[in-house]
Parts: C-alpha cells; structure tokens; sequence
C-alpha cells in the first residue's frame, strides 16, 4: 500500500526520545557516581563513593546497610501483604457479576499515591481522626497514648500505605487469569467433589500463582525504589533507600552528590534485576 | 464475609474523599474533638484566593496537557507499527519502550537533572514536560498498540479502493475507530503528568511548583485543613476522570498500572 510508512520510521521518534533522555540521564549518573562532577572541575575518575558507600564509611555511606535493610524489610512486608490481600479480593470478584466493585477496585488504583499518604497521615496520626476517636470513646487521654502508626522507626505507616495501596493492581492481574480461564477446571473440579476450599486451593490458586508472582516482584520494585511515601510517612532515622540518596544527591557538599548518585543507582539495579526475574517469569507462562 | 469485604472497599474508597471534604470546610478542629464543631468556607476561599495553590494548579494543567499532546503525537505511529506490523527488531523496539517504567524516577530524575541543567532545560515548563514524557510514553504507546493489535487495516483498503484520500482515511476511518483508545491513552498520560512529584521536584528546581510539590510541602507539616484543601483539588481530576471513563476503564484498568 502506498501510504504504508516503514516500522522503522514510526517507531523512530518515540525511540529516539526515549533513548536519547534515558541514556544521558543514566550516563550523567554515571559519571557523577564517579566523581566527575564538572560544575566544580572535578573530572578525575575515582572509586571513592562506591567504597564510601559499601563500606558503611562515608557521610550517606554510614547509612546505607541500614537504609537497605530498612527498604527491603517495608518492600517485602507490604508486598506480601498486599498479595494475599489481592489474592482473596480477585476470588470474591471474581465470583461477582457486578461491575460496580471492578470500578470500585479501579478507582482505587487511580487514587494517587500522595493524596493516599496524605490521608493515612490525617486518619492514623497521634493527633489524627482514629485518636480523636479513641480519645472520644475514653480509650487514651493524650495524643501520646495514641500508638505510632505513621512516621514511626519500623515502618509501619509504609507498610500500611503500601499493603492497600497495591491490592488493586495486583487483583486486576487475578482477576485478568481468572477471567481467561475457560469456566470448565472449576465446574470439572466440582462435579468430582471438590469443595469450595479444595477448588480454591487445588485449583485456582495454582492457576493465578505465577502471574500474581510476577505482578508482585513488579509492586516490590515498584516501593523498593519510591520516594514521596517514606519521605512522608517515615521518620529521619532509619530511612528508606531512596530517601537517602535524594538527600544527599541535593546536599550541598557536592562531594555527597557522588554518594547520593551511587545510592541511586544500587537501587536502579536491584528493581532492574527483580523486573528481569518478573519478565522471564511472565514469558515462561505464556 | 461478601459484605464485610465490599464494605472494606468502599470505606478504603470513600474515607480519605470524605476526610478531604469534611476538612476543607471546618476550621479549628483538633485533638480531642471527635467531629468538627464548626463549619465554615471562609478556609477554603482563603485557599482558592492563594495564588500559589491557582499558579500551581496552573502550571501542572498546563504542562499535563503538553505531555499528553507531546505523547500522543509520538505514542500513535509507534503503536500501530507494533501492534499491526511485524519486523526485525520489534522486540528491543519493545524493550526500550519498557525500560521507563522500570527504571526508578529517582534515577531518571537525579541523571536529567544534570542532564537538563547543562543544556538550560531545568526549571522549565519544558524541561519538566519532557521529564513527565519519559514516564508517560511507554503506557501510552502500550494503551494504543494493544487497541491497534484488534484494529481491522481492512477498512483502510476498501477505502482506499474506493477513491479516498490518505488524510480522509486517516481522519474518517483510523482516527475514528481509535477514538475510545485514544481517550483513555490521553487521559492516563494527563493524569501520570498531574500527579507527577519527584520528576518535577528534580528538574523544576523550585522554579516550577505544581499542586503535588505544594502538597507535598503541606503534608510533610502543615495545617489539616489547608492540606485537606491540597489534597481534594489535586484528587479533582482523577475522580473526574473515573468518573467519565467509568466503562473503557473496565477494559483498560491494568494499563494505568503504577504511575502515581
């Protein structure tokens, strides 16, 4: 056909943009990682931020082990978390004709994450609704008697904001498997005898378990490398990964920039190495 | 159990939209008061006449609407290369399209900043959109690819057969067809820009402050209700947006995935 561009043509400028804005923002890094920081003529090579860093030395570097075992700990739990929760609200959607509550799930997911924050920080505060009401019921006399929930040094509030935040996206993916199946394991299942919990256990479990899998080390990276929800529902110390990096990325000693950059990029590796793991995961399954 | 987990979902829904509004209109409620005593509008009049919270309301729609146009324009070719053709190298065609939405912002945001810094892009409505562009593109470009993967080219050819221009194809027959996906991709791109922080943190500089940097600023201690007030105008769009798209959503709900 004649007006039939060639692939190639199509695709170029939303490759170009990508590669080009990607690729010099990866290779300034970089470079910053390595101490090439040109604004104060710095541009000699050098490993110093790397060993500052991974040795725990450094001004962010003294933080680091702490910070990543804080990090790991919240992606974890919250994935978790929000993986069992998705598994049993896919399996009640699932059975449902209604698609008001699909929408409802939708909603959900569309609510962005910093409005989400804003709002645990409102209801779960010392001060905040759940206190007042709990002062009103005569249950705590004082704010401070009022359990830490958000900004506090286990992370909780992250893991809080985290384990509802992510149970629509994950459910959509069930619900996306389940909704593929052909309606006949169930009903075969049935008719063998199966009860409610053995078709559940033995049958649709088994089926979404791969794809929930993969969802889910998507949702880990996904909080491993966020910033605005420990940022507001976190405390000073411990703190997450990459609320570490930006502070010292936009430290005014711009010899911590190197260190804020390496942090940066540890964390870029380890969500790029989970999202390999999710992808060959996804493929196999195809 | 049915009711216990719809009404979970409903309150997980409902609560922090009603905590928002009760908020916006109350002035002086604190600890131990267990509901507002006083209603009043004046604290949300004194919000809306803050330049601040109309400049960076401002400011956010209109660098949202430069990406979604910026998106769409470069998200539409690609999409129907990928989702009508195949070709040598579609796969790195599609990995490179993936990359943005694995790479952390924090990364992509540190880097351009330095990046954009030396080519004067920083602080810039510009700069900002193009940084907004890296996150929205890959999902756009999926949305549409996915809509073109269904798409029947056979109504192009008997067009074209009898006597049609290109652009009357184009305009009469693909534009047409495509207009349910090309909402939705516009939108999502819209609402990802809106509700975009870091990058917008990172390569506006404090130059360029929208509604989430307001936000977030007021979050990180502020008054309830000037938060409250933050927070629902930020939430405007989105709500209006599910509320308007309420049936493509049901088809294309995992293609927001997780941009906010």
């Amino acid at each position: 056909m004649k007006f039939r561009p060639s692939p190639y043509l199509s695709l170029a400028p939303a490759l170009i943009v990508i590669t080009i804005m990607l690729g010099a923002s990866l290779f300034y890094a970089v470079l910053e990682s390595f101490g090439i920081i040109r604004v104060i003529g710095q541009d000699t090579l050098s490993l110093d931020a790397y060993r500052d860093v991974l040795s725990g030395t450094g001004a962010a570097g003294s933080e680091f082990w702490v910070s990543l075992g804080f990090s790991l700990w919240v992606s974890a739990a919250s994935t978790i978390i929000s993986s069992a929760l998705a598994l049993m609200a896919a399996v009640w959607l699932s059975g449902q004709k209604n698609q008001v509550d699909t929408l409802a799930v939708n909603g959900h997911l569309a609510f962005p994450h910093l409005a989400w924050a804003t709002a645990l920080l409102l209801f779960f505060s010392q001060s905040g609704i759940l206190a007042r009401w709990a002062a009103a019921l005569g249950w705590i006399d004082v704010p401070a008697d009022f359990p830490i929930l958000v900004r506090d040094s286990f992370g909780i509030g992250i893991i809080l904001h985290y384990s509802i935040k992510e149970i629509p996206f994950l459910a959509l993916i069930v619900l996306g498997v389940l909704r593929a199946q052909p309606i006949g394991y169930d009903v075969v299942a049935e008719n063998l005898g199966a009860s409610r919990w053995q078709r559940l256990r033995y049958v649709m479990i088994p089926q979404v378990m791969p794809a929930l899998f993969a969802g889910a080390l998507l949702v880990f990276g996904l909080i491993f490398s966020s910033y605005e929800v420990p940022a507001l529902l976190g405390i000073g110390y411990p703190r997450a990964l990459p609320v570490l990096a930006l502070r010292f990325f936009l430290d005014p000693d711009l010899g911590a920039r190197s260190e804020g950059m390496v942090i940066s990029l540890i964390i870029t590796l380890i969500v790029l190495a989970v999202a390999v793991v999710s992808l060959k995961l996804e493929e196999r399954n195809k | 159990m049915k009711y216990v987990i719809r009404a979970l979902l409903y309150l997980v829904l409902v609560a922090p939209l009603a905590l928002f509004i009760v908020y916006s209109f109350t002035e002086g409620w604190f600890f131990p008061a267990p509901f507002p005593s006083e209603w009043t509008t004046t604290t949300f009049q004194r919000a809306m006449d803050d330049p601040r919270t109309l400049g960076g309301m401002w400011q956010g729609f209109v660098i949202a609407v430069i990406v979604s146009l910026l998106s769409l324009i470069l998200a539409f070719p690609a999409a129907r290369a990928l989702g009508l053709r195949q070709f040598r190298g579609r796969q790195i065609a599609w990995l490179v399209l993936f990359l943005p939405t694995v790479v952390p912002p924090l990364a992509i945001g540190m880097g351009l900043n330095i990046l954009f810094l030396r080519v004067g892009l920083a602080g810039t409505i510009m700069g900002v959109s193009l940084a907004h562009l890296i996150s929205t593109l890959p999902y756009t470009v999926f949305t549409l690819s996915s809509a073109f993967a269904r798409y029947d080219e056979n109504y192009e050819h008997q067009a074209l057969a009898l006597g049609a221009s290109p652009a009357q194809i184009f305009f009469n027959i693909t534009l047409r067809m495509m207009t349910p996906s090309l909402v939705v991709a516009t939108l999502f791109a819209f609402l990802v820009s809106w509700s975009q922080y870091l990058l917008t943190l990172l390569i506006g500089g404090g130059k360029i402050i929208t509604l989430p940097v307001l936000l977030f600023t007021a979050a990180s201690g502020g008054n309830p209700s000037t938060i409250a007030i933050k927070s629902l105008l930020f939430i405007l769009p989105p709500a209006l947006v599910i509320a308007f798209t309420a049936r493509e959503l049901n088809r294309h709900g995992n293609d927001i995935r997780e941009q906010y």
